[in-house]
């Protein structure tokens, strides 16, 4: 199935080509690749480096799930999106799946007709500001002129704060993260707001980290997650039950480094062999191969290596888990069983 | 017994459809529009089918919907419970704002550099000849960007004028340049002002009426009655006495700087700056080379005729050169108005809020209708191109060479 | 006699007398700044302003040219080695130059391919821009030079493009034996038999497709930087030449129907900005295509782009068939030509000559839009610089330096063009004067 586009278009057969409504996963596997929407660019959640790899925290789930569909994590086409590409990109079917930081919303789902599949990061929207402005709360910001990256909910929680809290502001609206970066740098803002995890990312990537300040203030609910078109169920599942595979790894202590020990034979510990395929017929059910979460576990870690390792406290970006620990922990990471 | 001269009739054969002359541009022709009926008709089944398969509809009815959004440059009411309707013609308002600012400028900057790059100094022309072609030659998106550039990131931010002793300070107390615009100061109308600007408006048309005045005189009997002058002060005095008699009912509203920001005022934000200055510089370079292609046009004879009938220079451009120029220029000049008011487009780059950025950007992005958005986007600037073409179509009609 | 008249003038000069060099005020340089820069004391003036705008300009500029860092690994690197003087941080130029002509995903080792593809561009564009000082020999690889370079930019197969290119060939083949007939059924005729190569072609392809081609693959989402902006630009330009032409000729056409949809469709592209119509390409066409169809963003834009600029060579074009001398036409229809061979031999020839400075125009400004890709997350130059570089943490505000670059290298390439349009009409003055 791997044709060139351009003889494709040339023949005008390519364009009448593919007619067969495969679903979503086996278009995939006769692919051999997974197209998957990313940011344009947001470093610790999805950017390139200087070579041209994409990494991060959301590209992580992408290869996991390409590992467990595919059995390669690499095999996976990073297709960057923007705020009013992104449900286009998925509705017309030139991404199989976004993982892009995006809030599920109700009507994200219902009326532009997507699955979200989870939730990989629970997230809020934040301000933050320059130490020397000498503000400690966003309730003191009436009058400002504050920053805000378009296409996104963060407009509308914006509107929605400052009005409740009858405080008026200035917004100056952003296309990109970096051009946010840029202005809210020189001072053409007073403050910058978007997810408490961008902030920090962009925080992060500052000259001088230690001379700003996120205000306390979480102004909204932020679940972000992966998401897929709404009616192709089988593909939903798969995605679903890969990011659910990288939560319940940590939870079971499924790490990369003793993933190979454990899907060797099968354990004392029923769930975790069910797991990795080890027993049961779990992958057979999903389509796919029974090693599918070994597989998918191996390429970045489990959910907590991949956090740790993109954005986690020992990386530049340094969050700390928060609502993002398991719920053992007292945190909202909560898999489904795997039975 | 029927006329002779009708000619034998043939048959009609299947065959002349194509070899036949007459009927074969039938024949194309029924081609060609079955041909375009065919596309839009597998265009339109696909979207169909393809809005069916995602569950999707095409419905207007977000346009009533509250936006949710909140706007910081608006000529009309807004607010972010206003619907996306008024967002839009907010955004339209926007659109125009700059459009008609940049097309004003450009017209400035364009005929003063076409003008000079006709000087007879040798480095005022050849620095003309680099602003042309340095502007032309660069795409207008890299102008917009370098200038918002300049607007945010070598201006100072508002709190560099904070403090006893503050790095910069206020131009005249009236006007501060900042990274987030330039603040002017604002006028207040109090009571009395209506009469002020009444008196003024009466003073432009009798203006007017005195310059025709002066000219009727002069091809009637050859009297020469000075212009400049006598314009201006008709223009002015009245109303400046009109404003000390009323105790000048027109004050001005300094910005100030207040809180975060400076208040009061007029704040004109970096990215219409940026978006109509780079527009403006821009057109401009290509208004200077219709300008100056306009001048060109007029032949060197009809100088030297009105200078042998001894007008002095400047009449000779106003009289003689300039009313036959303008035939060659203005058409090129409405067009650069249409490009003007397309490029404006490029706002989205700097986060000026015009119809691209409102109806385009964020109700695109909030409300996922594509097609529809995207769909109402072009027919306004359809609408608008149409308008302008309109309006050159009347103006070349006007100005057509009459041959009697 | 010759006396008194000696005595009657007191002196006569009979030898010539040294030439004395002119006034200083009326030769050389002085003469020259008197005439062209201080004739009078408005133009005095306006010398000594421009004079200071230079000046202004230049102490500003030169100092930062000069100063530059070309070698560091960060902006911040770049500062320290500065101490606080004025000098432009060009180092991330030498350090992202690669990003920034080929984008950052296409493999470092195939970037040779391009730059190839690029010097090859001036040995095609050759024959066709100075036809008169290349041997025409060349023109064959005008013709094989958008397979070949089809095939270095992209990889691949190399049946793809040689089927591409065989189609033409056969679709000629097919023309010839035709055309004599009637043009109708060469033109159709051609237009099958090149679909049918082309279709045979591609399941050859399909069925021959192995991973191991002698050029790697590259996906066209990998394409960036300067490069796409050359990709598009030329490939939109030549391919909107033929449907200008057509559109133009449509729109002068006696069938008001085909006129219409002409007019219609050039009318509707030149109304709405070009940004509109990626908007299209980017989130609405995908609903207008059958269900499963991929194209790629690149294919949809480069349709778009192409779409846009045909509408204003149409115009162009138009604009030199309506300058045609009307009996040009007449002179064709008494010759007892047929529409098709009056337009091919007599009217697009004289017709394309006179509107050449006008498609030069339209190119250029449709070179400049390319531009306008970076709006939809496309990573060209501007995307590049927008995107990636000034997002990194390393160079995270070097504006001037990068979006300078960037004007430059615009500029070299439109003036380059502009210069070469000009000279071309000096050229084609053919008639009397």
């Amino acid at each position: 199935m791997k044709k060139s586009v351009f003889l494709g278009a040339l023949t005008v057969a390519g364009i009448a080509a593919g007619a067969a409504a495969a679903g979503t996963l086996d278009d995939v596997k006769a692919r051999g690749t997974l197209n998957c929407g990313v940011t344009t660019g947001l470093v610790g959640f999805a950017a390139p480096d200087a070579n041209g790899e994409w990494d991060g925290f959301d590209v992580g789930v992408c290869r996991a799930v390409a590992a467990a569909v595919l059995g390669d994590g690499s095999a996976v086409e990073f297709v960057p999106t923007t705020g009013k590409t992104r449900f286009t990109a998925l509705a017309s079917g030139e991404i199989d799946m976004l993982a892009r930081n995006t809030t599920w919303t109700f009507s994200r789902d219902v009326d532009l007709k997507f699955e979200f599949t989870g939730i990989n990061y629970y997230d809020g929207q934040g301000f933050i500001a320059p130490k020397a402005l000498g503000v400690s709360s966003a309730k003191e910001l009436s009058g400002a002129t504050v920053c805000i990256q378009t296409g996104t909910t963060t407009e509308l929680n914006l509107a929605d704060y400052f009005r409740a809290n009858n405080m008026d502001y200035e917004p100056v609206p952003i296309e990109t993260n970096a051009e946010g970066q840029q202005q809210y740098l020189a001072g053409a803002c007073d403050v910058y707001t978007t997810d408490r995890s961008g902030l920090a990312a962009t925080r992060a990537a500052f000259e001088n980290p230690s001379d700003h300040v996120i205000l306390p203030e979480t102004i909204s609910k932020e679940p972000l997650g992966p998401l897929v078109r709404h009616g192709d169920n089988e593909w939903g599942d798969v995605v679903r039950w890969t990011l659910n595979a990288l939560i319940a790894a940590e939870e079971y202590g499924v790490t990369s480094a003793n993933i190979a020990d454990m899907a060797s034979a099968p354990g004392d510990k029923p769930e975790v062999n069910r797991l990795l395929g080890t027993e049961g017929n779990l992958g057979e059910m999903l389509g796919l191969e029974s090693d599918w979460a070994v597989k998918a576990i191996s390429v970045g870690g489990n959910y907590g290596e991949l956090f740790e390792k993109n954005i986690g406290e020992n990386t530049p970006i340094g969050l700390s888990r928060g609502l993002n620990a398991q719920w053992t922990e007292g945190g909202l990471l909560y898999s489904p069983p795997f039975r | 017994m029927t006329t002779l001269s009708d000619p034998p009739r043939e048959s009609f054969r299947l065959s002349m459809l194509i070899n036949d002359t007459r009927y074969r541009s039938y024949t194309f022709q029924f081609i060609a529009l079955l041909a375009v009926i065919a596309l839009f008709a597998y265009l339109g089944s696909n979207l169909m089918y393809n809005l069916r398969e995602a569950g999707l509809n095409i419905s207007y009815g977000f346009l009533s919907e509250p936006s949710g959004y909140d706007i910081n440059q608006t000529l009309i009411e807004y607010d972010s419970r206003s619907s996306h309707w008024r967002a839009s013609v907010a955004g339209i308002l926007n659109t125009l704002l700059v459009a008609v600012l940049a097309c004003v400028t450009a017209t400035i900057l364009g005929v003063i550099a076409g003008v000079m790059r006709l000087s007879n100094n040798w480095l005022v022309r050849k620095l003309m000849a680099g602003y042309v072609e340095a502007f032309r030659n660069v795409p207008v998106l890299i102008w917009i960007i370098i200038i918002f550039t300049v607007m945010t990131a070598v201006l100072p931010a508002p709190s560099a004028f904070r403090g006893d002793d503050p790095d910069r300070t206020m131009l005249l107390d009236a006007f501060a340049f900042t990274n987030r615009g330039v603040y002017i100061p604002k006028p207040v109308w109090l009571e009395g002002s209506a009469i002020v600007v009444g008196v003024f408006i009466a003073s432009i048309i009798g203006m007017f009426w005195y310059r025709r005045y002066a000219t009727k005189l002069l091809y009637d009997t050859g009297k020469l009655l000075p212009m400049g002058w006598p314009s201006l002060a008709i223009l002015f005095v009245p109303a400046i006495l009109a404003y000390f008699v009323l105790g000048r009912p027109i004050e001005l509203d300094y910005p100030a700087l207040k809180g975060f920001n400076f208040q009061g005022g007029i704040q004109i934000r970096g990215s219409l700056i940026a978006l109509w200055f780079a527009l403006a510089i821009y057109t401009g370079a290509f208004i200077a080379e219709n300008v100056r292609a306009g001048i060109q046009a007029v032949s060197k004879g009809q100088t030297e005729a009105a200078a042998s009938l001894g007008l002095r220079p400047r009449r000779i451009m106003n009289l003689v050169i300039l009313p036959q120029a303008l035939r060659v220029i203005i058409p090129p000049l409405i067009s650069n108005y249409l490009n003007i008011t397309k490029n404006s487009s490029l706002a989205i780059a700097v986060g000026y809020m015009d119809i691209t950025g409102t109806l385009g950007g964020i109700t695109l992005n909030q409300t996922g209708r594509a097609i529809e958005t995207v769909l109402l986007l072009m027919l306004f600037y359809l609408a608008i191109s149409l308008a302008i073409s309109a309006l050159m179509n009347v103006y070349n009609n006007s100005i057509k060479l009459k041959e009697r | 006699m010759s006396d008194t008249h000696q005595q009657s003038i007191p002196f006569v000069r009979d030898t010539m007398l040294p030439e004395a060099p002119p006034p200083a005020a009326e030769t050389g340089i002085v003469k020259w700044m008197r005439e062209n820069l201080f004739s009078n004391v408005t133009n005095g003036i306006l010398t000594l302003a421009a004079l200071a705008a230079i000046y202004y300009l230049l102490s500003g500029f030169l100092p930062w040219l000069f100063n530059g860092i070309w070698d560091a690994p960060s902006i911040r690197a770049c500062r320290e080695i500065l101490q606080g003087e004025v000098g432009g941080c060009f180092a991330v130029l030498t350090e992202r130059w690669n990003q920034l002509l080929f984008g950052f995903k296409y493999p470092d080792e195939e970037y040779w391919r391009p730059s190839l593809a690029f010097v090859l561009l001036f040995a095609a564009a050759a024959p066709v821009m100075f036809p008169n000082h290349v041997p025409r020999v060349l023109f064959f690889f005008t013709g094989l030079y958008p397979f070949l370079a089809y095939w270095l930019i992209w990889g691949g197969p190399i049946l793809s493009p040689v089927f591409g290119l065989l189609g033409f060939v056969v679709g000629y083949i097919v023309w010839n034996r035709l055309v004599a007939q009637s043009f109708a059924a060469g033109f159709f005729g051609a237009i099958v038999a090149a679909l049918v190569t082309w279709w045979i072609g591609g399941m050859i392809v399909e069925a021959m497709a192995s991973e191991n081609t002698l050029l790697a693959a590259v996906p066209s989402r990998d394409m960036g930087g300067f490069m796409l902006n050359m990709i598009l630009g030329t490939v939109c330009v030549s391919l909107s030449i033929p449907f200008g032409i057509a559109l133009a000729l449509g729109r002068q056409s006696d069938m008001p129907i085909i006129k219409w949809i002409c007019v219609l469709f050039i009318e509707f592209i030149r109304g709405v900005p070009l940004i509109t119509l990626l908007f299209v390409a980017n989130v609405v066409l995908a609903y207008f295509l059958p269900p499963g169809t991929t194209f790629d963003l690149i294919l949809r834009v480069i349709i778009m782009i192409t779409m846009f600029a045909s509408a204003y060579i149409a115009e162009v074009i138009r604009g030199g068939l309506a300058a045609l001398p009307k009996g040009q036409y007449e002179a064709a229809d008494s010759l007892g030509l047929d529409y098709p061979q009056a337009m091919r031999l007599i009217i697009l020839p004289q017709a394309l000559k006179i509107s050449i400075p006008g498609i030069v125009n339209v190119a250029v400004g449709l070179f400049k839009d390319t531009t306008l890709v970076s709006v939809i997350s496309m990573f060209d130059l501007v995307g590049m610089i927008r995107g990636p570089v000034l997002a990194s943490t390393e160079w995270n505000g070097v504006y001037w330096e990068l979006l300078g670059f960037a004007a430059l290298l615009f500029f070299v390439v439109c003036y380059g063009i502009s210069q070469y349009s000009q000279w071309l009409e000096r050229q084609l003055q053919t008639e009397h004067r």
